[in-house]
């Protein structure tokens, strides 16, 4: 008797440990929190059209996260797609080499436009690159050095702007927003002020330049937010006269309570955004395991599905939402792509 | 010999009618405990007053979450939209993919008398209804396909911005295009609550629906489901490890290093931070054992053994206040040092161990960071079946829900909150009302 007990227990551990590497039955889905609004639209009007398939599983988690998860190897227990708001690196291409993930497909879904904007009860705002620059730059030119960023109001970055104390919320590091931030604003504001020539008189290695120039101040006067839009927002609400960066999105959502700055003279709208004529965007992407293709039921089709111009073209849900559609050729291509099996 | 001893004092004491009072600090003493009182007080009124607060800001924003717009109109289903060609016999696929938010688009364009050719208009119609209405619809017609032709009266949900208008969540005073509701829709809005077709209704979905993009549609379903097979699973796992490992350090081990070792290791992972279970639990239990991802199975086990050092300590405790005189008594009658626990011992200590598992519980019922790196932070859009598909938790959902950026997820996620309260207010009810019952004083 005690003997069988015994083995009973054995065997229940033993079922509970060995060989649960099930089948799959619906994609599994992780990476950029920019992605995801967008990813839950597709997943679940997927799941809604297709009754044939589960409704995909969409983690959030970030993009750099994702992809980590998502180079874990080739399997039912690892990712199916990784959702990112830059492209994939090189380190990550190759981190997923060695783990086995050989061929990738890269599915471009549109573009994001990144806005900046203050209380909805302040003034008209218009900002250069440059501004953004000279009010958020650890360090700036004056008469010819560079020094410490000594600017305290917007007015004295610009003489039209606010006489208020510069206060920016800004995405923290591990967000792809920030990147798209360093480019387009601080290194292009570098740049424009002429920072950048006296930066290069000083250091001769191009990467580190670049560093310099987009090195954001540690005074407090910038803010990084590692988390989500919502606390930007709450963060200005308690500001009124702070300045935070949005997806396109998240502020039209709430455009009642917040004003759009524009940049160079340009209003952030999926128009302007999509002629290329607002600075400020970067494109959206997802990354496929081609391995499983034909594996995991569904993931073929959800791809298609979102690649489709129902969901991804200009009078599409998500166009609504906020995504700002690749141009007509654009899509063809990137259909044209998967189809085709193209791999990185 | 006991009459020598009469006390001299007794005549001095008769003389001095007021004895010198020696100063005892009778009034500091007085005093600091006044003192005391007032800062006991005062620390309590400050609790109060942030728990006021809390379930303040969370009440007010939240309690509207509980009724939900809801839309009531005679609705045409028409053949001409969901099946022009008449091919349902032949393919029942037609009636899965037929346009049905057309069908409801049209009744309320029909209601509102907005022609059929003014496109603006119908864009505007469209944007007030819920696109849930396609799968509702579609559910009601191929359940019974003999509606089709027929005009039944439907109560459906409203999209969740006219939500927000109508309980006055969007400041309509703002110029029309900062608004996600145009002044036509809110105007139709009011003919619609003063004919009675827009009304609020018991918002059922909160509780059975499955995660949404749509807030109107969006619901703790998927959530509560995933948080009771966890529970459940915490409860069936650590009840027995944890009351078996106590019940042997604390009468069956010897008392030596290791042991000591042993205690003093279980004491700090009761204070390790909850991720560091997350990373145990996908090294462990997902990557090397190979449990699908965001199962509710793995989550289990992950608060299971973030749990179980509570419980050890909790059940320690209680074995310990049982007094040993019961023990001697036992073992002075006779019986075996097992029977001693089992039957003597265990039932005293019953009380505190339930209250520590409830309170375990009612801890990992409030986790989040564990189950971020197993992928419990997911959109899940499915009811789980078993433990082993994919779901998420109360607390999850409420982290979901507050970094949406649609206007009605906000009461939406005090809704949740509240619903997450009620559970843990019920669990600690509980913890309560077995310690009544079950206690025992000597």
């Amino acid at each position: 008797m005690k003997s069988l007990k015994l083995t009973l227990a054995a065997l229940v551990a033993s079922a509970a440990f060995a060989g649960v590497a099930v089948a799959r039955d619906q994609v599994q889905i992780a990476g950029s929190s920019t992605v995801l609004p967008y990813a839950k639209i597709v997943a679940e009007t997927f799941g809604e059209t297709f009754p044939d398939f589960k409704t995909p599983i969409v983690e959030s988690g970030g993009t750099g996260g994702g992809l980590k998860e998502f180079c874990k190897g080739v399997g039912p227990e690892t990712l199916d797609i990784a959702n990112a708001s830059r492209a994939m690196k090189d380190s990550e291409i190759e981190a997923c080499k060695a783990a086995g993930v050989t061929e990738i497909q890269e599915v471009k879904i549109g573009y994001d436009g990144i806005v900046f904007a203050t209380d909805a009860g302040n003034a008209d705002l218009k900002l250069e690159p440059k501004d953004l620059y000279l009010a958020l730059a650890a360090e700036i030119v004056v008469d010819g050095k560079l020094v410490a960023n000594p600017n305290k109001k917007w007015s004295e970055v610009n003489k039209d702007l606010p006489d208020a104390e510069i206060a920016a919320y800004i995405p923290g590091e591990k967000h792809g927003t920030r990147e798209v931030f360093d480019e387009k604003m601080l290194a292009a504001g570098c740049k424009a002020t002429g920072a950048l020539d006296v930066i290069k008189a000083a250091v001769a290695d191009e990467k580190e330049q670049h560093a310099k120039c987009i090195a954001v101040r540690k005074d407090g006067l910038a803010v990084d937010i590692d988390g989500d839009y919502t606390e930007t927002l709450a963060r200005i609400a308690a500001n009124k006269t702070g300045l935070g960066v949005f997806g396109l999105s998240f502020y039209e959502n709430n455009a009642d309570k917040l004003k759009v700055a524009t940049v160079s003279g340009i209003v952030p709208s999926t128009e302007t955004i999509a002629s290329g004529e607002y600075p400020v965007s970067r494109p959206l992407f997802f990354y496929v395991k081609k391995a499983h293709l034909g594996v995991i039921p569904g993931l073929k089709e959800y791809v298609e599905f979102f690649t489709s111009d129902d969901m991804i073209g200009p009078d599409s849900p998500l166009a609504e939402y906020g995504l700002v559609p690749a141009p007509d050729a654009e899509r063809e291509e990137v259909r044209k792509a998967f189809v085709d099996g193209k791999i990185m | 010999m006991s009459q020598v001893s009469t006390s001299p004092s007794m005549a001095t004491l008769g003389v001095s009618a007021k004895p010198e009072r020696r100063d005892i600090g009778l009034r500091r003493r007085y005093a600091a405990e006044r003192r005391f009182r007032l800062f006991g007080m005062a620390a309590i009124a400050f609790g109060l007053l942030f728990l006021f607060l809390l379930l303040f800001s969370v009440v007010s924003k939240g309690y509207t979450a509980f009724q939900q717009s809801m839309i009531t109109i005679p609705v045409e289903f028409s053949e001409q939209v969901i099946d022009k060609n008449n091919e349902r016999a032949t393919n029942p696929q037609k009636l899965v993919s037929a346009n049905y938010p057309v069908v409801a688009r049209n009744a309320l364009a029909k209601v509102l008398g907005v022609a059929e050719d003014d496109r603006a208009g119908l864009k505007a119609v469209n944007g007030m209804i819920s696109d849930s209405v396609r799968t509702q619809f579609r559910d009601m017609v191929v359940a019974n396909p003999a509606i089709i032709g027929t005009t039944q009266t439907v109560t459906f949900l409203a999209h969740g911005d006219l939500d927000s208008a109508f309980k006055g969540q969007i400041d309509l005073s703002v110029a029309e295009n900062n608004r996600k509701i145009s002044d036509k829709q809110v105007g139709w809005m009011n003919t619609l609550v003063e004919s009675g077709a827009l009304s609020k209704h018991f918002n059922t979905g909160l509780f059975v629906n499955g995660a949404s993009s749509r807030p109107e549609a969006a619901g703790l379903g998927v959530a509560v489901v995933g948080s009771l097979y966890m529970m459940l699973i915490v409860l069936v796992l650590s009840l027995p490890i944890g009351v078996a490992a106590s019940i042997y350090l604390e009468e069956f081990a010897p008392k030596n290093r290791f042991t000591d070792l042993i205690e003093v290791n279980i004491n700090n992972l009761a204070a390790v931070p909850s991720i560091v279970y997350g990373l145990l639990g996908l090294a462990v239990f997902v990557n090397f054992a190979g449990f699908p991802r965001s199962a509710a199975l793995v989550g289990g086990l992950v608060l299971t053994l973030m749990t179980l050092p509570t419980i050890i300590i909790a059940t320690r405790a209680a074995l310990k206040a049982v007094p040993p005189s019961i023990r001697s008594a036992a073992l002075g009658l006779g019986a075996s040092k097992m029977q001693t626990v089992f039957h003597h011992v265990l039932p005293l200590a019953m009380p505190g161990i339930l209250t520590g598992t409830i309170i375990g519980l009612a801890h990992a019922l409030g986790e989040t960071a564990p189950l971020l790196l197993i992928g419990m932070v997911a959109f899940v859009a499915d009811i789980p079946g078993t433990p082993l598909d994919p779901s998420t938790a109360l607390p999850v959902q409420i982290y979901m829900w507050a970094n949406e950026a649609e206007r009605a997820f906000v009461e939406r996620t005090s809704g949740a909150i509240m619903v997450l309260l009620i559970f843990l207010i019920l669990m600690n009810v509980g913890a309560i009302l077995l310690r009544r019952r079950f206690e025992r004083r000597w």
